[in-house]
Formats: C-alpha cells, structure tokens, sequence
C-alpha cells in the first residue's frame, strides 16, 4: 500500500475536483486531515497547480508547438541554470527540461503562428549568447499527454451484468 | 418440437436470474451498469504483449493437459510465497479454462449420485447448478449480515447430514464480499473434520482482501490440505476474465481424476493464455506484484465510498472485506430484492443484481460492483439517492 500522502496525490492527478469529503472516505482519513495535508503539499510547492488536460484540437484556434533541442555552454559557477532561467522566462515557452545525450535543454514552446515561433528561435533563443545551436522539431499530433490518451475515448467492453 | 430429447436433469436447472436483468438493461441507453462481475481495468499491457510475443513466434500448439510446466511451476511458487499452500507442479496442479472448469470438475470427481453439498448462500450462482449437473444434491447453508455474512460453524454443524460430502467454500465471497479470517476458519475446522468433509475452496478474490492480515488459504491450515481442493485462477487478481485461466490444486489422487475428464473433454486451456498467464506470474514475483497491489489500492478507495453513499441514502451495508461488491440491505424499502433492481434500472437506468440471483438468503438485498470508474459510481449513487427518496426512505 501507497502511503496516505502518495495515494492523495494519485487521485487528485487523477481527478483534482474530487471533494474533500469524498476523498477523505476514500482515504479512510477525516477530512481535516486531507485539507490540512493538501495545504501542506500546495504550500511546500509539492502540487504547484491544478488545471485541466485539453485536447486543444477540439476548438478552433491557431496554436503550433514545437520541441526545440538546444546546446548551451554551461557557465561558471551556474552550470545550466542560469542559461535555463534566462530561457524558460520567455512566455512562449511552456516546458524546459536538462537533458542527458546530445544536447543540452530540451525546450517545449508554443506559439499562434508558424511565422511567431520561427521568430521566437531566430530572434530570442538562438540569439543568447550561451546558446551554440538549436534543433527545432514541430509537433504534428498528439497522442497521449500525462497519461491521457488523445484519440481513442475507451468504452467499457464489459457485459452488463455477469455473475 | 426437439424439448423431447433433452435430460430433465438439466432441463430442472432453472436459468440465471441474471439473465432478465441483462436482457432489460441491454436495450436501454445511457444505463450505468453496478451488475458487473469483473475488473474495470484492461490486463496489463505487458501480460498482453507476452501473447502477442507468442503468436508471432508460432506457439500455436496444444499444451500438455495439466497446462505448460513453466506455468504450473509459476503457480506451485505463487501459492507457497503467498498463502503457504504447497503443492507439485509436476501431479497436484491443473491449469483449466477459467476456476468454473475447476469448480466443475472438483464436483464431478467427487460427488455421488445423491451426496449434499454444502453451499454457503447467498453465493455465487454457478455452484447450486454444478452440484446438481454433478449428480449430487446443492445445500444452501444461511449467511447473515449481522455477522459481515461469514460461515458460522453452529450453522455449519446444523447442515451437515451423513450423506453430506463436501462444503463449497468461497471466500472472499461473491456476492457479499465477505472475508474468513484465520480466526474465523480455524473455528469451522472442528467440525469439517468431524464430519470428514471435503472443501472445494474457491480463492478467485484472495487478491483483493482488504485491511489487516491478507487472504488465509483454508489449505494452509494444519490438516487441512489433504481434504481441499483449492481453485483459483487470474480473473480477477490480474484483469484477465476474457482469457479464462484457472487452475485447481490438490492431493495428487483427486487431481488425476480432474485430469481425467480435463483431458476427455477440454484437452487443454488456451495457450496464449497460459503464456500470458506465466508473464503475470513472473513479473508479478519480480516486481512485487505492482499491478495486483495498485488496482486493489483503487479498489479498496472506491470500496469505502460506496459503503459510504449507501449509508447517506439511509440503506444498511456492512463494510465489505474483500472482492469488489457491496451487498446492503434495501430492507428499509419495504422491496423486494427483484422488484428494487427492475424499478431502480427502469426508473433510474441503473443497473443492480438482486440478492435473490444469489440464493434464497440474498433476498433483500441487491449486489454493486464498485469496479466502476469514480465518475459513473457518483452519478448511479446520485440516482439511486433519488429513487430511494421517492420510496420514502430517510437517510
């Protein structure tokens, strides 16, 4: 068995709107006790947000995402972090990741246009100073995100009742 | 016209209660299904890439009849680190298409024309039926929720006649969700020795025992495993009903004889799903059996907020200790078990079994899988709250 804190966090990854009070049966653990751990964990930056997993597809609105590997020169004293700090501040980007291999920083951005996130690489990215190459990928589909699948909504094969 | 060449035996045997309900509930739209008696996760993809694995490679072949060794050696080293319960793999296991084979062979090498078999009730509705199509004569030995629906040994002894040849012994228990701890079976041994019974121990739900000490096998105890047949099989601890894979255990001369009419009449199980599973087996000793322990943690959420819904709703139901049913009472309805279930599923659209499906002792009662997602389990309890209000009843 998870411990308590553990299988919290599963169900609100799971779902963050389940009510406290269902929770705290499901946890067999009183109320004030989930409240106050869910405080906890919000205030020591355990669970930083709660938002939803949308299929960004199903409306209509310009959106191109790309992942763009990139090489830095790592600074004294700062290692990485300086250089990724002065990345993932841009509001464009979405995600920012060290990684090990052939490059560095893995960069998730997303942008309206094809022409704004061409702009976004060519006039903000490549251009610091400790950025010595990119590679932009874009993303054509999307089929599973946090555990999510995309496409196929699964309907339960079962029969309806069995013995 | 054909009625004439058909066996009365069987012809006696009336059908599932469960059928009706099935055949209401097939023609409705948007009905939330509590009457299902399985698993609501798919098996683990690993267990089924290990079948896809092996029909890509040709192993589209027969088995021995007991089942592949590997197999039966997984299982041999499964139930002795799980339950203490040891048997060889090489005479003293029997892989069968699902635990029903099992069951049904169990009885069948058993039984005498005429015997008793006791069954605790409610209980699963295969049993009743197998003992008969066996030959031998289906008891029904009361349960009670006042006691969380355990078997009591006085009622025990009071069933038990000289013709009386084995007690079917399921537990955890569908439908009620019962559990027997050690304590609760070392009390019934006195007398299953004294009347020299036979106890086909049907272990389906071992895996999915909740709080304190987890599942005691009946075959463990002292004495106890020379007079048991132990079945269980992968159902509903790996999400595997769909591949049918059971096996029985016991002392090597009643084994054989299952073997006997396996061999006749079944041949073997499925080979895929013997390789699949192995895989669940395997992984499952190397890993701790993640998969196992992280559906029961869901499970066991989901078993307390449905205990819970039914006491807001004002019906009684003891806290279920195992499987993934809850058995409450609609007493305070002043309904029966069937008409509840066929006004609930025609006024509300969900779906329950009634107890009586069960037994005679399940009247009053209607079974709920809680093995549903969390979003359908609030929506049916949102609907029954309402039907049970216009009954009248006050939470």
């Amino acid at each position: 068995m998870n411990d308590f804190k553990h299988q919290l966090l599963e169900l609100l990854q799971q779902d963050c709107r389940i009510p406290l009070e269902k929770l705290a049966v499901m946890l067999n653990t009183p109320m004030e006790t989930v409240a106050a751990a869910i405080d906890e964990m919000e205030a020591d930056g355990t669970i930083l947000r709660y938002r939803p997993v949308i299929n960004w597809d199903k409306i209509n609105i310009n959106r191109v995402e790309a992942m763009i590997e990139v090489r830095v020169t790592p600074q004294r004293d700062m290692g990485f972090d300086a250089v990724a700090g002065r990345i993932y501040r841009f509001d464009e980007v979405k995600s920012v990741y060290l990684m090990s291999g052939g490059y560095d920083l893995l960069v998730l951005v997303e942008a309206a246009t094809l022409k704004e996130l061409a702009a976004f690489v060519s006039e903000k990215l490549s251009v610091l100073d400790t950025v010595t190459g990119t590679a932009t990928s874009f993303v054509l589909k999307r089929y599973k995100q946090d555990g999510v699948i995309f496409e196929s909504a699964s309907h339960d094969q079962r029969l309806v009742v069995s013995p | 016209m054909s009625e004439r060449f058909l066996s009365q035996r069987v012809v006696a045997v009336p059908p599932s209660g469960i059928r009706r309900f099935f055949d209401i509930a097939g023609t409705m739209k948007g009905a939330i299904s509590l009457g299902v008696g399985e698993p609501d996760f798919v098996t683990p993809y690993h267990i089924r890439n290990a079948a896809i694995e092996s029909l890509l490679s040709g192993e589209t072949q027969y088995t021995a009849n007991r089942g592949l060794l590997e197999l039966r050696q997984e299982i041999a080293g499964y139930l002795s680190g799980r339950y203490h319960a040891d048997y060889s793999p090489d005479t003293e296991i029997l892989v069968t298409v699902g635990a029903s084979e099992a069951i049904d062979l169990a009885l069948r090498v058993t039984v005498e024309p005429g015997q008793r078999v006791l069954i605790p009730d409610p209980g699963y509705v295969s049993y009743a039926p197998c003992v008969t199509f066996a030959g031998g004569v289906p008891v029904p030995v009361r349960t009670q929720m006042e006691n969380g629906f355990r078997l009591d040994p006085e009622q025990l002894e009071r069933a038990v006649t000289p013709d009386t040849r084995a007690l079917i012994f399921p537990y955890p228990n569908n439908p009620t969700g019962a559990v027997m701890r050690r304590q609760h079976l070392e009390a019934l041994l006195p007398v299953i020795e004294r009347h020299d019974l036979l106890v086909i121990s049907d272990e389906i739900y071992s895996e999915l025992t909740y709080e304190g000490e987890d599942h005691v096998s009946i075959a463990s105890l002292p004495g106890m495993r020379e007079r048991t047949i132990l079945i269980n099989g992968f159902s509903k601890a790996f999400a595997m009903t769909g591949w049918r894979m059971g096996y029985a255990c016991a002392p090597e001369p009643l084994i054989a004889q299952m073997n006997k009419i396996h061999q006749y009449t079944i041949m073997c199980a499925s080979r895929q799903s013997q390789v699949a599973a192995c895989e669940a087996l395997r992984t499952g000793r190397e890993n701790g059996y993640r998969d196992v322990v992280s559906m029961r943690e869901s499970y066991d959420q989901r078993r307390r907020l449905m205990v819970d819904a039914f006491e807001r709703m004002g019906l009684k139901c003891h806290l279920p200790e195992g499987a993934f049913y809850c058995f409450p009472s609609i007493a305070a309805t002043g309904l029966g078990s069937e008409e509840f279930c066929t006004r609930l599923l025609k006024e509300e659209h969900v779906v329950c079994v009634p107890g009586t499906a069960f037994g005679p002792s399940g009247e009053g009662h209607i079974r709920c899988c809680y093995a549903t997602g969390l979003k359908q389990l609030n929506e049916a309890f949102a609907r029954m709250e309402r039907f049970i209000k216009r009954l009248g009843v006050s939470a």
